[in-house]
């Protein structure tokens, strides 16, 4: 059960509160008719689901209901940082 | 090989069983191969075997970071069925079935194939359509499927609540009679001790660290133990580990790595027969040879590697068992534990060529590639045999995920595994 | 019956309050304060279960969460029946029902066990691997067989009549066991004015020290047991938890206890307590101080009954008053195993012989014993004991300094019970259970905690520290470093006076050699519950399993239900040996929760029944259910389904529904549909990116149909938007899907379009929404409205704001059914008395109730989808004829649009929606069938599609369906085929899905 701090409600809170909505900083692409099928579906379907450091896109689904990133070891699943939407880690996956 | 049969279990107890062969060598890796498959799980072990049976390619390696079935084949809650929605989907799941019909007999190892039946319960009317949809596909596939009102799957389940008093009342189930259980352990030791067998060099405590690429072209793999092996061909069958080996190569997968829990019960007395799983409560349970309730549900909902998940997901399925089965209340949860599933978007696998020459990838199995063992090595020995992919694993590319031909399965699989 | 191993005094047994208790339908007596284990060995019992594989007679050997065999069925009425109760940590209490669970006729006169001897021998590690496979017919009935053999206890037949709940707490140090270090680590951090939560799976605090006759500050150990428990009852942030077991670690310190509250008292819960409470913890640290189980060496028929550890025959003599036999011969291969010699001699009954397997070693303990006289014999074993039901003898003999041989000759000593000790295993579990490995320390001959990433401290027998004074000070320095950690201030604890004893170096051994092979010598136990023997190890090994998680799952070592707490490390041992490895080497396999067994009961809490998903209902439930309304679950809500009136059948019911909306009016509680409030100046582009279709143009006082799709371009959502202002719109959803397109808007605009000024916000239980629809429901709303609901003045898919039945209400002219239509939303606590003054109103236009499946009826003749029954994610909406609803002419790339012009989504012959019509205009085609072109063909059959909606339609008087079909429209008028279960075929021709009214024109009156 992980123990995730909300930067937006500046609280921690149990992990039943919130919803992982899956890897953070995947942009839309703006011109989305500009992209070949293969970069279409790269954008939608191809992860890096890495062992290791991670960037994740979390809502606080059963709180503020704001989405925020999450820096978290996908192995020991320690939570290394949390950060707005917008805002860039300071500790960076490879 | 040494063959197994109750006389040689007679025999060899009058030598107070001294005298075993060992199951397989534990060979020294020769520096060059025709086909290297990495990941020595149930698929990877299956695939080596169907090389060098169907294929007649010995000259094969499987090479394993710790010891052999010692990941998801150990891990998963041994549920075999072939009951899925879409033609390409269901003929690659039936292929698999019939392959575990006699499975026991090819490889003189019983893994305790028992098509004790598998229910879905249906508790909404859209619980119903689906089912319903799912038995019309499957009978017109020739899989067989069938549904069962309330009052029947009473009968055929005494101790399931299927009265009208339930939050979620149960309404009927389909039905695969032919789908079941088998030994999870023994699929994988069965297949390793027949790959052996035929002369497949089975590498334990091997880890692949890297890959030798060059021209676009994989020409061999480095090992954390032995360097670097050659070779011509290299299927990479490693379920969770899939998008660690991928990066190796240089690519991304349609695919992520998420816990899946399961649970036992302690050991009681025979109380259920057979298979039963709602997608709508969100649990499935069966109960082992030795008694044990065996009881998962869904995946956690965030990527990790750490084979265990959160608590949550365990109360909740044990909640959905109840719901089910209210007698179990006063049965007490022995065990819990983790796999790590390499679930699709489409909840459908991936056997395929990738953007590397000569490399193949067989993942993305989710949480229901137990049943697909035997299945999957034999279409991906197929594909590692001929360079391209047999016609039932054709439409299971990487392809589909750049085209939008992506095979759904999200309906039939659901917590269904 | 009397208690005949029963001493006179001492123990903490209340001998003023006798208990009556029941084992195998026979009754017997026993003490307050003794545990089901106790009172049966103070009665005599020897043999408490038959085995599993063998069915050999088994005894208890242990005191607590380690016990193998001691594992009953306990219950006096079959609701109460608990499978699997372990009798060491079973209390007892007056008219416990217990029963051993194996063995016919009876545990003691059991005939597998004639089996079990005969056929022992066919049965090594792995037999079934090798057998049963021919004929391969015969698998099942082999099967069957098997089944019927497995299982310990048995599930009760009815329902759970207790209660169980969980309780979430928060703490700044979670303390693990109370122990000497336990208790010493919570002592000092609630000094230190910390938030402590200390619980411990005993019955009452004080861990190894209620078994043992140590002396603290010069007083029995238990006197400094109490005043600690005393002074830690008085701080209020400090919460004890006996009978409370820490089952559970997980990540970011999170822990689950299982506190039992009632298993003491009855096996019903008393009225209105719960049986058992979960708690989860979430600590800030954890000091687990969770002591060590004694290891039992593996030797020729250790199973027998009356083979013991040691520590469980001092606990038995001290804290219960119970000797469990009359002679005893300890073998141990350290100290400790000395003191259950000195216990059993001052309980004045006989020790045989203390059997050291080390030369000359020389503690405290063995002084204290050769002061006494007792016959210690060094450099020995026990290598083989005799007797069936009860030890009857032992035989020892010289051992190798390595202890791997047996040396000179073999002496045999008469003696019922043998109390053996192969050191201690520290209790890791925990340390385990967030994935950290533990590491194998030499001195300790033992596994000790790996390292962690979780805030975790250990103190005492977890670390291989089992005296008391030394396990009191980890203790202590634990809690100083938690109350460091936690930012608090050292706490002044002073710790009592112990005297340190003198301990000898154990030695290094598990397995003890016979004369014979380990292959042929008598069976040596390594796990009891699982029957595996160290002879089962070394063929496994001989096989080629030779990872310790082969090993494990071939022999299936420590798959029981005290996971292996006894045998485990004994194992390893016997295979490192065979593999010629040492222990690190070979490896340990993890501990996973639940450290013990939990109910199901207990995991749910209160999460089942009613509550198992709590149900909603709309305002106007109670009327629903008064008038007899069958309901439909829809997520979580409770829907009308339809109403049946007496007497009729659901078509009948159904058909009376339709007919009165085709012909008069008719109402439907609509009020589950998701609503969500939208604002702010770009809520109009926000839609227009959401949703399919164009945006731009919708005036105030407008509404609109909308297809959400994702980025995939498939069909997810529909529903009607309304224009309340300039920037004001509400949305509505399906039903089930409203949370999921709320996340949805919130995470575009969150992430992909912060610079749009928009607001969500969910209303769906704000608003009561009653359509009627009908050709006379304009009648029917003027009677309650003085607005001017005319064509005219209120045209279809318009939405006024007016006053109906005296209350405020939006109303909306948008039409599902295809008829003049009005949807009438007014504040949710007005919705009953609308909706009753809609029906007293309505009466004379024979107003008809309908529910979802009428709903669906009236849609289908109108060829209108319903998300999630006519979508399933794989169709986009030119799939499903719905290209009219598609805006291309928008600047903006709105969400699927990229999706739907994939290369697969554009190609011909895809699956499209399209009406059917039966030959037989009487057979409607169940729902899901699936299309063929030639149904006599050889299967697999090509599918051409399913049916995903179907019904009778009275109105018009023939079947409808609509499903989908492979390039079906471009098929219009052409045949296809729909095989059923029975083997008939039903034929059908493809049609517009549009049967009723296809200009649209009832709708516009």
């Amino acid at each position: 059960m992980l123990h995730i701090y909300c930067p937006h409600c500046a609280e921690y809170r149990e992990e039943d509160e919130f919803h992982c909505a899956g890897q953070a900083h995947i942009a839309r692409p703006l011109d989305p008719e500009a992209c070949s099928d293969q970069e279409w579906g790269e954008y939608l379907f191809f992860r890096k689901n890495p062992r290791g450091l991670h960037h994740e896109l979390w809502v606080h689904a059963a709180g503020c209901r704001k989405f925020f990133n999450m820096t978290r070891d996908t192995q020991s699943y320690e939570i290394k940082e949390v950060y707005k939407i917008g805002e860039q880690p300071s500790v960076v996956a490879e | 090989m040494q063959k197994y049969s109750g006389f040689g279990l007679f025999k060899h107890s009058l030598s107070h069983h001294e005298n075993w062969q060992r199951v397989w060598r534990n060979p020294t890796p020769k520096k060059k191969y025709d086909v290297i498959i990495i990941g020595g799980g149930g698929h990877g072990l299956a695939t080596a075997y169907y090389l060098a049976k169907e294929h007649g390619i010995t000259n094969v390696a499987v090479l394993e970071k710790g010891h052999l079935g010692g990941g998801n084949a150990c891990r998963n809650t041994t549920i075999v069925r072939s009951n899925y929605l879409w033609d390409e989907s269901a003929a690659l799941y039936e292929h698999s079935m019939q392959l575990w019909e006699g499975l026991a007999q090819e490889l003189n190892y019983n893994v305790m194939f028992s098509q004790r039946g598998c229910y879905h319960t249906c508790h909404t009317l859209q619980d119903m359509r689906s089912n319903e949809r799912l038995v019309a596909a499957n009978r017109l596939q020739g899989i067989d499927n069938e549904m069962v009102d309330a009052e029947q799957l009473q009968k055929e389940i005494p101790t399931m609540d299927c009265s009208k008093n339930a939050r979620y009342p149960i309404m009927g189930a389909s039905v695969q009679r032919r789908a079941g259980n088998a030994r999870h352990d023994a699929v994988a030791w069965g297949f390793a001790r027949a790959a052996d067998a035929l002369g497949v060099d089975l590498i334990q405590n091997c880890e692949v660290i890297d890959m030798e690429i060059s021209d676009g072209k994989i020409t061999g793999v480095k090992t954390k133990q032995y360097g670097v092996l050659k070779a011509d061909r290299v299927g990479c069958v490693v379920a969770g580990n899939s998008g660690v080996l991928a990066k190796m190569a240089g690519f991304e997968l349609p695919v992520e790595s998420h816990p899946l829990q399961a649970l036992v019960s302690e050991p009681i007395k025979p109380f259920l027969d057979t298979v039963v799983m709602s997608n709508h409560v969100h649990g499935y349970m069966s109960q082992s040879d030795k008694g044990d309730l065996v009881i998962g549900a869904g995946i956690d909902g965030w990527v990790g590697y750490g084979q265990r998940g959160s608590y949550g997901i365990i109360e909740h399925t044990i909640q959905a068992i109840v719901e089910m089965f209210p007698c179990t209340s006063r049965v007490r949860m022995n065990r819990q534990w983790g796999g790590i599933v390499d679930a699709c978007p489409d909840a459908s696998p991936i056997i395929s060529e990738t953007p590397i020459k000569n490399l193949f990838f067989n993942c993305g199995w989710g949480t229901g590639g137990f049943k697909g063992t035997p299945g999957s090595g034999n279409l991906f020995a197929h594909t590692l045999a001929d360079g391209k992919p047999h016609p039932i694993a054709e439409p299971f590319s990487i392809q589909r995920f750049h085209t939008g031909a992506l095979i759904d399965e999200h309906g039939a699989a659901g917590v269904a595994h | 019956m009397t208690q005949q191993n029963r001493l006179t005094s001492g123990g903490r047994i209340d001998r003023s309050t006798p208990l009556t208790f029941t084992y195998n339908g026979k009754q017997y007596k026993g003490f307050k304060g003794d545990t089901l284990a106790s009172a049966m060995l103070a009665n005599g019992i020897d043999v408490v279960a038959r085995s599993f594989k063998y069915s050999r007679p088994r005894g208890i050997v242990a005191c607590g969460a380690e016990e193998p065999n001691a594992v009953l069925q306990l219950g006096a009425t079959e609701a109460t029946q608990v499978p699997n109760v372990r009798a060491t940590q079973q209390e007892l209490f007056d008219g416990l029902v217990s029963a051993s669970t194996n063995g016919w006729p009876s545990v003691d006169t059991d005939v597998m066990g004639m089996i079990g001897k005969v056929g022992g021998n066919m049965m090594p590690p792995g037999f079934y691997y090798k057998t049963f496979m021919f004929p391969e017919s015969l698998w099942d009935t082999y099967e069957s067989m098997i089944r019927k053999a497995a299982g310990i206890g048995r599930a009760p037949r009815e329902r759970d009549p207790d209660t169980y709940d969980a309780v979430n707490q928060h703490c700044d140090v979670m303390i693990v066991g109370a122990g000497p270090a336990g208790l010493a680590a919570a002592l000092t951090a609630a000094r230190g004015g910390a938030r402590v939560i200390i619980a411990d799976e005993q019955n009452e605090f004080g861990g190894s020290l209620l078994n043992s006759t140590e002396q603290l500050d010069g007083k029995p150990a238990a006197e400094w047991v109490r005043a600690v428990v005393e002074e830690l009852s008085t701080f209020d942030d400090v919460m004890l938890l006996p009978r409370s077991t820490v089952n559970g670690y997980h990540d970011h310190n999170f822990l689950t206890i299982h506190e039992r509250r009632t298993d003491h008292l009855a096996d019903i819960a008393p009225v209105n307590t719960v049986r058992q409470r979960i708690h989860r913890v979430r600590a800030k640290w954890v000091v687990l101080a969770t002591g060590a189980h004694e290891r039992p060496l593996v030797y020729a028929n250790n199973d027998v009954p009356g083979c013991m550890i040691t520590g469980a025959v001092s606990a038995y003599i001290n804290r219960y008053g119970v000797v469990p036999g009359n002679e005893l011969v300890v073998m141990t291969t350290n100290d400790y195993g000395y003191q259950a010699a000195l216990d059993w001699a001052d309980a004045g009954r006989k020790v045989v012989a203390i059997v050291d397997t080390r030369e000359a070693a020389v503690g405290d303990r063995t002084e204290a014993a050769r002061q006494r006289g007792l016959n210690i014999i060094s450099g020995s074993a026990v290598i083989e004991v005799q007797g069936t039901k009860r030890v009857t003898s032992v035989s020892v003999a010289g051992l190798s300094s390595s202890g791997t041989k047996v040396i000179g000759s073999v002496t045999k000593l008469k003696a019922d019970t043998v109390a053996t000790s192969g050191g201690w295993s520290p209790v890791i579990h925990l340390s385990c259970h967030t994935g950290s490995r533990p590491v194998w320390s030499d001195s300790v001959v033992g596994f000790l905690p790996g390292p962690t990433v979780q805030k975790q401290l250990t103190a005492g027998g977890i670390n291989g520290q089992y005296e008391t004074a030394t396990a009191l000070q980890e203790g202590l320095d634990a809690g100083q470093k938690a109350l460091a950690e936690v930012g608090l201030a050292a706490a002044d604890v002073v710790l009592p006076d112990v005297k340190t004893l003198k301990v000898a170096a154990p030695m290094s051994l598990f397995h003890i050699p016979h004369i014979k092979p380990t292959s042929q010598a008598p069976k040596q136990f390594v796990d009891y519950q699982t029957d595996v023997t160290a002879a089962g190890i070394e063929i496994a090994c001989r096989e080629g399993f030779e990872a310790i998680e082969h090993v494990k799952r071939y022999t299936a070592m420590g798959f029981g239900t005290d996971q292996g707490k006894l045998g485990n490390i004994n194992g390893m041992a016997v295979a490192a040996k065979a593999l010629n490895k040492s222990i690190p080497e070979t490896g340990t396999t993890v501990f996973r929760p639940n450290y013990t067994p939990i109910a199901f009961g207990a995991v749910i809490g209160r999460n089942c029944g009613a509550l198992f998903e709590p149900e909603r209902y709309t305002a106007m439930h109670k009327w629903h259910v008064e008038q007899g309304a069958m309901f439909e679950d829809v997520g979580q809500w409770k829907r009308p389904w339809y109403y049946p009136q007496k007497g009729e059948s659901m078509q009948q019911s159904l058909n009376r529904e339709c007919m009165a909306v085709r012909n008069s009016v008719g109402i439907l509680d609509a009020s589950t549909l998701g609503k969500i409030d939208i604002q702010g100046k770009d809520a109009r582009e926000f839609l227009g990116r959401v949703y399919s279709n164009a945006w731009a143009k919708l005036a105030i006082g407008k509404c609109r149909y909308g297809l959400m799709c994702g980025e995939d371009g498939m069909v997810f959502d529909d529903g009607v938007t309304a224009c309340l202002g300039e920037n004001h719109f509400v949305m509505t959803t399906t039903t089930g899907g409203a949370a999921h397109v709320y996340e949805w808007l919130e995470i575009y605009h969150q992430t992909e379009w912060p610079e749009l000024e928009v607001y969500f916000n969910t209303v769906t239980d704000h608003w009561s929404t009653a359509t009627i629809t009908g050709p006379n429901s304009r009648k029917l709303l003027e009677e309650l409205t003085d607005f001017d609901v005319s064509n005219d003045n209120f045209r279809y898919m318009d939405w006024k704001q007016i006053t109906v039945a005296g209350v405020p209400a939006r109303v909306f002219r948008i039409s599902f059914t295809g008829e003049l239509s009005f949807e009438i939303n007014v504040q949710a606590n007005y919705g009953m008395a609308v909706w009753e003054q809609l029906i007293e109103a309505g009466a004379k236009y024979g107003l008809t109730p309908y529910g979802t499946e009428t709903m669906h009826i009236l849609r289908a003749e109108k060829g209108f989808i319903i998300a999630g029954q006519d979508t399933d994610g794989s169709v986009h909406p030119y799939d499903l004829g719905m290209g009219w609803c598609v805006s291309n002419q928008k600047p903006f790339s709105y969400i699927g649009k990229r999706g739907m012009n994939r290369s697969d989504c554009t190609r011909a012959n895809r699956k499209q929606l399209v009406g059917l019509k039966t030959k037989d205009p009487k057979q409607v085609i169940p729902e899901g069938s699936a299309a063929v072109l030639d149904p006599k063909g050889p299967k697999p059959l090509e599918i051409q599609g399913h049916i995903s909606s179907s019904y009778w339609s009275e109105t018009l008087g023939h079947s409808i369906a609509m499903g989908f079909i492979k390039g079906g429209l471009d098929k219009m008028g052409e045949t296809v085929y729909y095989p059923m279960a029975d083997g008939t075929v039903i034929e059908a021709e493809i049609c517009s899905p549009i049967f009723f009214d296809p200009k649209g024109e009832r709708q516009n009156v």
